[in-house]
């Protein structure tokens, strides 16, 4: 029995019984939170069926290859996989346009391959930051934001080249 | 995102028509339509399930243990806005709800911070709400729930062993983040007119201004 396959039920008998402990209603908390994951789905799902269709259009028509190759030289240097240009690209932008283009990849090269997984790791470990600085500066009012964008981007970049070397160091070969 | 749908796939139809697999395109559109909601529905377990684990972890108070938690490190990142009581648990509520993945829960404490230190400030955003902000751009996620749940509906072994390494990547990414932010601050990047706030001045200075 591996750690990472236990983590899962002990984390969720845990939360579970701590819960209970506390007194809260463990049963209603669990639904209610379910049904917010619902209307997370609900939401990502038209744009979904917009961007996946647009994406696997894009990789059919031989466009993808061609960014990818564009970008191979550079990226291999870096130890990216160009594979993942166009997600590195959209990630900043677009919150559900990274996740079609994500999943498309996840989905066309496995979830356990090197690209499937590192895809993955980028989408968990960078936020929309175009979207959140919008947010933010939008509703403070904030007109001149400084130093925000490039630090944020180093941030995202950083974070991609971390993905990827941290799916080397954690799944070699 | 106008621009970029519509150019993905007018490229994609003019790439087709370059390349002789316009047929490919035409198939390929249909099938990504349904691919998105197949994905969707298989997603929705895992997010599903991980969102009613987070409400409980929220409701039994985890989420403010782990918001106390971050307050020293808060003090030592945001000297100046956390001299404020008020916007200290702002933004230590939405540092903790960004690390439980509580997207929803996340924002509104952000933006009652965000506003607080944007008070006579004059719409320029200061060093402090630029790393605030900076923060929230850099993803500090625990568990990716939606991640892990497309992972599983791609057949993923171990939707979840993808953890550690989303941690460290989140890690640096935010060390870089908050290094970067830190620096150009102090260069004094992008600041052009003399008014910026200086160093060690409070940033609560609504009335003088």
């Amino acid at each position: 029995m591996k750690l990472s396959s236990l983590a899962v039920p002990l984390l969720l008998a845990g939360t579970a019984v701590y819960a209970m402990t506390r007194k809260v209603d463990v049963y209603d908390a669990l639904t209610a939170g379910a049904g917010d994951g619902l209307t997370i789905i609900l939401r990502i799902l038209p744009a979904l069926v917009g961007l996946l269709t647009a994406v696997s259009m894009f990789r059919a028509s031989g466009a993808m290859e061609w960014l990818t190759g564009l970008c191979s030289p550079l990226l291999s240097k870096l130890g990216v996989p160009a594979e993942l240009m166009p997600l590195m690209l959209i990630r900043p932008i677009s919150g559900n346009g990274a996740l079609a283009v994500g999943s498309e990849l996840i989905r066309t090269y496995g979830a356990d391959s090197t690209v499937g997984r590192t895809a993955a790791v980028m989408l968990g470990s960078t936020e929309t930051t175009f979207y959140t600085i919008a947010v933010y500066y939008g509703s403070a009012g904030i007109r001149r934001t400084r130093h925000t964008i490039p630090a944020a981007i180093t941030a995202d970049l950083a974070g991609f080249f971390a993905s990827a070397l941290a799916v080397r160091i954690f799944f070699p070969g | 995102m106008t621009v970029v749908w519509t150019g993905m796939v007018a490229v994609s139809v003019l790439f087709g028509a370059l390349t002789g697999r316009l047929d490919a395109v035409a198939s390929a559109a249909l099938e990504g339509a349904s691919a998105a909601v197949t994905l969707c529905i298989s997603t929705a377990g895992v997010l599903c399930l991980w969102s009613g684990v987070m409400e409980i972890m929220r409701r039994c108070g985890l989420a403010e243990k782990l918001a106390r938690a971050f307050r020293p490190l808060l003090r030592l990142l945001l000297p100046q806005a956390c001299r404020d009581a008020d916007t200290l648990a702002s933004i230590s509520a939405n540092v903790s709800a960004n690390l439980l993945g509580l997207g929803n829960a996340a924002t509104p404490p952000g933006i009652r911070a965000a506003e607080r230190m944007a008070r006579g400030c004059g719409g320029v955003a200061s060093d402090e709400l630029c790393l605030l902000v900076v923060l929230n751009t850099a993803s500090i996620q625990l568990i990716p729930a939606t991640v892990a749940g497309v992972r599983a509906a791609c057949g993923a072994r171990a939707p979840f062993d993808i953890l550690p390494a989303v941690w460290l990547a989140s890690a640096l990414s935010v060390t870089a983040g908050i290094l970067a932010a830190k620096g150009m601050a102090r260069v004094g990047l992008c600041v052009r007119r003399p008014r910026r706030q200086r160093r060690g001045a409070p940033v609560r200075r609504g009335a003088a201004l």
